[in-house]
């Protein structure tokens, strides 16, 4: 709360305890920021609100008032008297109001748990063993923490499909459904592709995609993550890793300059999944099914794990100073990425410094229709990176043709490519053969196939580091797994060159130390400390850049339309 | 417009001539052989005379009369008429909506059907003088699916009317225009439930809303304010305009006025239908004098007072407590006035009007078998505890029937229930909750003689395990 500024929190009181919240504020988050927790299945922050599970069933009172005086009621001792309603009343829908009391651990509110545990349980099939949400599933949870423990019922349970395939990339156990509807909210709301509903009615009511349509939108793993139990399941992941064994990391996504926060799930140097991590300011909770899948290049058949010079494998020592020889005193031009993460870029420019004579540097840029979510036309998770680092002071083209140009016309000797394949950006194959190629990379590539010498590099996956989003957020990813074996870790590629071609005072190859050097060189991160940077990450000013037209439209946000859709789907 | 006499699919309804204890008012026309229930019928008899009186006063008088004459709601909850009106919450500026709810499919009831069949013009005017009343828009009735016929009837009497400038634009002759129009139901119990209603005729799944916030009377039908009522209610309008509030209300008793249809059904002689003024017979009356009594030989065991949902009174109970009026009652089930209090301070409740006698030939826990597995059907599915407690529910009651009962059967019947009731989205969780309930706490000893009864005694083999 800034000075000035009025506080307009209004007092509630959870069981007895006072806390102060935003009017409007419903009981889950307000007992929330009391620091207690009210169980809930159905109600997800960014959905509109259906009260379905009833899970969250609290007792609620007002402080009363006489009726023909207006005054407020009071007890002997004075103290207001608390008018409860006579039935419990669900968190998720109603709305802290001033002086409300709430009880979240009565007789009557412990009951009700126990109470819709039970039927939740009664019909759903009891093999958490083989059940691949184990670990991660709120049934079982709330089962241990609010549920009786035991089972009266002896009869027979509702069968229901098993194994039905919902999309490309979801599996749908009805059995286990415990019909909350989420999935189908986020379908209409969030994905705005409903095409999941219930069919039948009570208890034998059935989750199901609607005739002829399948889940299989950009978003649709997202119902996977927010299906409180093992109703939802991943294809990708299913079966494939028990989630108590999963470490998890902090990442982000790098297909757009959205920059959704992530989390990586790996095991002993495997990664098993992405999925998405809350920024409320960047992702909500949410990100692209496609985005999921990028684990998958770490393990990639075309993988550049070897330091090599003409394809004969080398320590990276000689790689580098056949590098460095190539490097100096030669005609460069260098292609910078946009995928590199900040403090790559800045090191590339440093080592440009290092060559000398202001070498040209370009960026290959990629854009792509931007799908109004969380995907945004600038398919470079670091475009502004590259500009704040001032690796490049222009936007990206989406094509070389200038770079072609200038060695058509035999202007450069060497070519400094740091994570492009510039075959896919107008350079052909026979241009890149009159020149020596410097080459840095993830992958094999056309381009890395005729380099002189190639350097392998880490994916997002293996080093830690910072991206510029499209909001100017810079957001932190840590490394999840190690990188292939033999290649330098961290940034050592790039202070090992810049090292090599004598580019003055060592820099330690880490982001930190890095972040150290940049915050004297590049304005906006004057003040920033990479230790600083918040998990939500840390918005620099972007005034410098007001004018260049960077492509993406606005920003996706989702605001949960909580007063105009209704219950059900 | 002979739909009667010219259509041979249509079913015949027999009228009745009425008992001397019945008092007709909506129920006047209907039942007269004479009386044909066309247009010009119900004209010959002054109909939409109200309506013209409707439009000489202000919409704020007519709600004014529709709040002073003390009419309640005959759809199930006894809400007076008059004060959901006036709860409209005109605010955001939308459309209001008028829906008539002819869902009617509380099992026992079935008047709804035959003022519609009989009488379709005087639901036609009780809504146009309703939709006038509270200035709506546009009025929907929602006519249960399974009344195929019934909402044939509807249309062509709305037609008909229509070309009178009785519905429609510039209702005669004002600048106040509203449309008519009915939609048949998606065949479903909850779709009579109100909120489930909406849903189902904005197009969906009959799923009931939660109640905060969406309140019909401020977001109801698209979000817009919606006043809903049931047909019989609708009707009442007419004749409070007919008589002034003042009047209609010393019809019955106070907090209890005009008259009611009450439908019996069961094991009585001559089951029907009948409409006695409020408070003025009693359920002995109904059961043993227009019903003509149990069957020759039988003994009572049970009465349902209104409708399957409603808790069940045991035969020989005896209800005391104190009258709102402060006077001390000790009733039998007989005595029990035919109201809407008097049922409620026999614990009970008048529900949607329908009596259902239960005598001593079959088994109560056959009784509740068969409700439960009503309830297990139409639970909508949407909130858990009704979900899933009115299945188990079924599930027990059906196994006991089928000769699998075990002692500990009624204490868990009655936790189910305890489970259910007060905790669920609407009213349909009380609806499946309190039969249980109430006949397990009413008839402990039968529930845990079950256990004890040779498997091969039971009658209701159709109640395997599901
Ligand atoms: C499960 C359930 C089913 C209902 N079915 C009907 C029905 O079939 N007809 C009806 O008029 N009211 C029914 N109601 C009551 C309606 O919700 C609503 O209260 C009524 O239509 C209001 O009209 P009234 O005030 O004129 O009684 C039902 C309520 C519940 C909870
Ligand atoms: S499948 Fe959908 S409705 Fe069922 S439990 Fe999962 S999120 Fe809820
Ligand atoms: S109480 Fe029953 S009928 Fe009503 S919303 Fe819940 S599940 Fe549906
Ligand atoms: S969280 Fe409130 S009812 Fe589900």
């Amino acid at each position: 709360m800034s000075e000035g500024q009025e506080d307009k929190r209004i007092p509630i009181f959870v069981d007895d305890e006072e806390v102060k919240v935003d009017p409007g504020t419903n009981l889950i988050e307000a007992v929330a920021q009391a620091g207690k927790e009210v169980p809930h299945y159905c109600y997800h922050p960014k959905l509109s609100v259906v009260g379905n599970c009833r899970m969250c069933l609290v007792e609620m009172g007002m402080p009363g008032r006489d009726r023909a005086t207006g005054e407020p009621m009071l007890n002997d001792d004075g103290s207001p008297k608390i008018l409860w309603v006579p039935k419990p009343v669900i968190a998720c829908a109603t709305n802290a109001a001033p002086g409300m009391h709430v009880r979240t651990e009565s007789p009557l509110v412990k009951e009700c748990r126990e109470g819709v545990m039970e039927f939740l349980l009664v019909n759903h099939p009891l093999d958490c063993p083989i059940c691949d949400q184990a670990g991660e599933c709120r049934l079982q949870e709330f089962a241990t923490d609010y549920g009786r423990g035991y089972s009266r019922f002896i009869e027979q349970k509702n069968v229901k499909p098993k194994r039905t395939r919902l999309g490309p990339r979801v599996m749908l156990d009805d059995e286990r459904c415990i019909l909350c509807s989420r999935c189908i909210r986020f379908c209409e709301e969030v994905a705005e592709d409903p095409v999941l509903g219930f069919t039948d009615r009570g208890s034998y009511t059935t989750l199901t995609a609607f005739p002829g349509k399948e889940l299989a939108n950009n978003y649709s793993l997202n119902t996977v993550d927010i299906c409180p139990v093992g109703a939802l399941t991943s294809t990708d992941f299913r079966f494939k890793m028990r989630v108590w064994f999963l470490k998890e990391t902090d990442s982000i996504d790098t297909e757009s300059s959205v920059g959704c926060n992530t989390v990586v799930g790996s095991r002993e140097g495997k990664i098993y999944r992405i999925t998405p991590r809350r920024n409320d300011h960047v992702n909500d909770t949410w990100m692209p099914d496609s985005g999921r899948a990028l684990y998958k290049e770490v393990e990639a058949e075309n993988r550049l794990a070897a330091y090599s010079i003409e394809g004969r494998p080398c320590g990276p020592d000689e790689a580098m100073s056949l590098a460095a020889t190539l490097l100096k005193g030669h005609r460069v031009a260098i292609v910078g990425s946009g995928r590199l993460s900040v403090e790559e870029q800045y090191l590339l420019r440093r080592v440009r410094e290092a060559i000398g004579g202001g070498p040209p540097t370009f960026l290959v840029g990629r854009t792509g229709e931007g799908d109004g979510k969380l995907l945004s036309a600038d398919r470079n998770p670091n475009t502004r990176g590259a500009i704040l680092t001032g690796l490049i002071d222009e936007l990206p083209k989406e094509d070389l043709h200038d770079l072609a140009h200038l060695i058509a016309e035999g202007g450069v000797d060497t070519l400094l490519v740091a994570g492009e394949d510039l075959t896919m950006a107008g350079v052909t194959r026979d241009q890149l053969k009159r020149v020596q190629i410097v080459y840095m990379g993830t992958h094999h590539n056309d381009t890395s196939s005729v380099a002189k010498v190639e350097i392998p590099a880490l994916t997002v996956f293996e080093k830690s580091g910072t991206f510029v989003n499209q909001q100017f957020r810079v957001q932190k990813f840590a490394q999840a797994v190690p990188g292939p074996k033999g290649v330098l870790f961290g940034l050592s590629n790039f202070t090992r060159l810049l090292d090599t071609l004598g580019g003055g005072k060592r820099i330690a190859p880490s982001p930190a130390n890095v972040w150290a050097e940049m915050s004297g060189d590049v304005p906006e991160f004057a003040d920033l400390r990479f230790e600083d940077i918040p998990r939500t990450g840390s918005v620099v000013d972007d005034a410098r850049f007001a004018h260049l037209p960077f492509p993406e439209g606005p920003g996706f946000h989702f605001n949960p339309k909580r007063a105009e859709t209704i219950a059900g789907a | 417009m002979s739909r009667a006499n010219g259509d041979a699919t249509m079913p015949t309804f027999s009228k009745s001539a009425p008992h001397p204890k019945e008092r007709r008012i909506i129920l006047a026309n209907a039942e007269d052989p004479d009386f044909d229930g066309t247009l010009e019928a119900y004209e010959g008899r002054g109909g939409y005379g109200e309506l013209k009186k409707a439009f000489g006063m202000t919409p704020e008088d007519v709600c004014k009369e529709v709040l002073d004459s003390g009419v309640r709601g005959r759809g199930g909850a006894g809400f007076p008429a008059g004060m959901k009106w006036k709860f409209l919450d005109r605010r955001s500026g939308k459309p209001v909506y008028l829906i008539c709810n002819a869902d009617e499919s509380e099992p026992g009831t079935f008047k709804d059907r035959q003022i519609i069949h009989k009488d379709p013009h005087q639901l036609i005017e009780g809504m146009m003088i309703t939709a006038f009343a509270i200035q709506a828009k546009q009025a929907y009735i929602y006519i249960r699916e399974e009344m195929p016929y019934g909402a044939r009837i509807l249309d062509e009497a709305i037609e008909a009317a229509r070309a009178k400038g009785y519905v429609g634009d510039n209702i005669l002759g004002s600048d106040y225009s509203c449309d008519l129009v009915v939609h048949r139901g998606a065949a479903a119990y909850i779709c009579g439930e109100e909120t489930g209603l909406i849903e189902s005729l904005e197009g969906k799944r009959a799923y009931p809303r939660i109640k905060p916030p969406y309140f019909p009377a401020a977001l109801g039908l698209y979000m817009c304010p919606t006043i809903v009522n049931n047909v019989e209610t609708l009707c009442n309008v007419k004749h409070i305009v007919a008589m002034g509030g003042g009047e209609f209300a010393k019809i019955g008793t106070t907090g209890n006025t005009g008259t009611r249809i009450w439908c019996l059904s069961g094991h009585v002689q001559k089951p029907g239908y009948f409409e006695l003024e409020c408070g003025k017979a009693t359920y002995g009356e109904l059961i043993n004098d227009l019903g003509g009594g149990l069957l020759p030989g039988r003994k009572l065991q049970a009465v349902i007072p209104g409708g399957s949902s409603a808790k069940v009174l045991r035969a020989g109970e005896r209800f005391t407590g104190k009258l709102r009026s402060g006077e001390a009652f000790d009733w039998g089930i007989d005595d029990i006035p035919l109201d809407f209090d008097s049922p409620m301070a026999a614990g009970s409740m008048s529900g949607s009007g329908a009596v259902i006698v239960v005598d001593d030939s079959v088994n109560i826990v056959e009784v509740l078998a068969n409700i439960n597995a009503f309830y297990a059907h139409e639970s909508c599915g949407q909130c858990t505890p009704c979900r899933e407690g009115s299945l188990w529910m079924k599930k027990i009651t059906g196994r006991m029937v089928s000769g699998g009962a075990r002692r500990e059967d009624a204490a868990l019947l009655a936790s189910i229930g305890d489970q259910i009731a007060g905790r669920t989205i609407c009213a349909h969780g009380e609806a499946c909750a309190w039969p249980t309930q109430s006949f397990v706490a009413k008839f402990r000893d039968e529930f845990e003689a079950a256990a004890e009864r040779n498997p091969d005694e039971w009658k209701n083999r159709e109640f395997r395990l599901v």
